[in-house]
């Protein structure tokens, strides 16, 4: 059966580069790069050899990037981290509705330990509203979380306006950018942010590397405590092949930057066309015009539930997602959806079906042909249809 | 989670082959539950005669358990008496099918609700007539 993988928000596949780059730190160069003897030394080398090349990349000092265990470890140094050295000023922490759960829940553990959190609302399009984010902001804030670009509409936030806003009240500004670094520009020197995540595997990197860019001079505290690994932001033994897996995949995903993002915006076109012309009572999750990452397309189909529809395409060799990957053993509407005031119901049938540099022309011709027959086919069996 | 997904080949056999699938002609009993916007939704639609369910076909809104649950309902109640029909409980739907995972029992649980809907409206018309 033909395999057709429409799911990169989740994960990615590793590109073959990658894997050769993070080879010989599973083989020959296996020393630990804390010791002084050249088994490590090489291996430390290593390191900051790829460190200096994020730093270029990302546009920022190479003291201000921390490796971590992925995006969610990131996420939670940031949002907890930043609040815990901060609570002399004030308990009150800003962030959206729509985040992934790594600042959510992060937010939640917060709120346990007698912090305050503000959540802000966001549009029918998924967007937070900077002068919301400026009516929010207290004496007692001491961090905003916002997320770059969502994972399950692609949805684009205004970063640089909003971080502005939190600077000129002097509150630190965190950015998720799981789904964007190394899918779109960012050059921290003009972002505007003091901390951003980042992760690995959602760009053709290994599962278990993400890092954090954290500016110079931010007061935040560790969460992993022992030895004094990455400057002492983060104990325990470098996972090396990861870090070096994570800059190889960074710096060929900036490589294929503007042909990735003009192919994606080639495939939403065909996709969303090609789904109209065949199909009746489909809704677009999320804004159609550039404030979208167009390798995200998150389609309602109205009548039917998205589990049936992802169980059939599954059948077909299709992969894609309903709502949040992370919540699909539950069987609630994804709360980003119903943060956008989305329909329960239209929620509940809603498919993301998101490309990467390995999708192809084939992979867009046989979903258009093997998807409408499959909703057609459900519709016929729905009493709501 | 399996190699087949959540569930197991018979839910899965019943999800992709839908048995009595459809609206049907000359129902006399027909059962609404659920609602689109809080869950899985349901109707069932009977032909009784001579007490007994000489057709039953169904359409549903839901997931995979909820449509293979449908499925497997109509198959058990097809040619009981309305007596047999309403000793028909959702562990049975789920027995039949080989065991729903725990978080999709309830989805089973829906089929057994609209049997006993449109029970009640059938009755409901009966006594309507005999009024």
């Amino acid at each position: 059966m033909r395999k057709t993988y429409l799911d990169n928000n989740a994960t990615t596949p590793l590109h073959p580069k990658v894997l050769e780059a993070m080879l010989p730190f599973y083989k020959e160069l296996y020393g630990n790069p804390s010791s002084i003897h050249h088994f490590g030394r090489e291996v430390s080398g290593a390191i900051a050899d790829a460190r200096h090349k994020a730093a270029d990349l990302l546009g920022c000092d190479v003291s201000e990037l921390y490796f971590t265990s992925g995006g969610t470890e990131a996420d939670n140094l940031a949002v907890i981290g930043t609040a815990f050295a901060n609570s002399e000023k004030g308990k009150h922490v800003i962030t959206s509705p729509i985040e992934h759960h790594a600042v959510l829940e992060a937010c939640h553990f917060l709120e346990k330990q007698g912090y305050e959190v503000t959540y802000l609302p966001v549009d029918s399009k998924g967007f937070v509203d900077p002068d919301e984010l400026k009516k929010a902001i207290r004496k007692d804030t001491t961090v905003v979380s916002i997320m770059h670009i969502n994972n399950e509409t692609g949805v684009v936030q205004d970063i640089p306006a909003l971080a502005k806003i939190a600077k000129e009240s002097g509150v630190y500004f965190h950015t998720d950018a799981v789904q964007s670094a190394g899918k779109v520009p960012i050059n921290l020197k003009e972002f505007g942010v003091d901390m951003l995540s980042a992760s690995a595997h959602k760009i053709n990197g290994p599962k278990g590397t993400g890092l954090i860019y954290i500016k110079k001079g931010t007061r935040i505290q560790r969460l992993a405590h022992g030895g004094s690994h990455e400057s002492g932001m983060r104990a325990g033994t470098e996972n090396v092949a990861g870090m070096i897996g994570m800059v190889k995949a960074l710096e060929i995903s900036c490589e294929m930057m503007d042909s990735e993002l003009e192919k994606y915006g080639r495939y939403s076109s065909k996709l969303w066309d090609g789904l109209n012309e065949k199909l009746s009572d489909i809704v677009l999750n999320g804004p159609a015009d550039e404030r979208r990452l167009k390798n995200t397309l998150n389609i309602s189909f109205k009548g039917i539930e998205s589990e049936a529809i992802l169980l059939n395409l599954d059948m077909l060799g299709i992969g894609v997602a309903s709502g949040s990957a992370c919540s699909s053993g539950s069987t609630e509407p994804s709360h980003v959806m119903l943060a956008m005031g989305v329909k329960p119901e239209i929620a509940r049938g809603s498919v993301r079906i998101s490309f990467g540099k390995f999708t192809t022309d084939e992979d867009i011709e046989y979903t258009l042909e093997q998807l409408p027959p499959v909703i057609e086919r459900l519709r016929k069996m729905s009493p709501v249809a | 989670m399996g190699a087949l997904g959540p569930y197991n080949e018979t839910v899965m056999e019943h999800f992709s082959n839908p048995r009595n699938m459809g609206e049907l002609d000359g129902a006399n009993a027909v059962g609404d539950v659920g609602n689109p916007a809080c869950g899985d939704m349901m109707r069932l639609y009977l032909k009784i005669e001579d007490g007994k369910i000489a057709d039953a076909k169904f359409k549903t809104f839901g997931c995979g358990a909820a449509i293979a649950s449908s499925s497997m309902l109509t198959e058990i109640i097809k040619g009981m008496t309305i007596e047999e029909a309403k000793k028909v409980t959702n562990e049975q739907v789920n027995e039949q099918l080989g065991g729903l995972p725990p978080v999709k029992i309830h989805c089973s649980l829906m089929a057994e609700e609209a049997l006993k809907a449109a029970f009640e409206n059938y009755e409901k018309e009966a006594a309507k007539k005999a009024s």
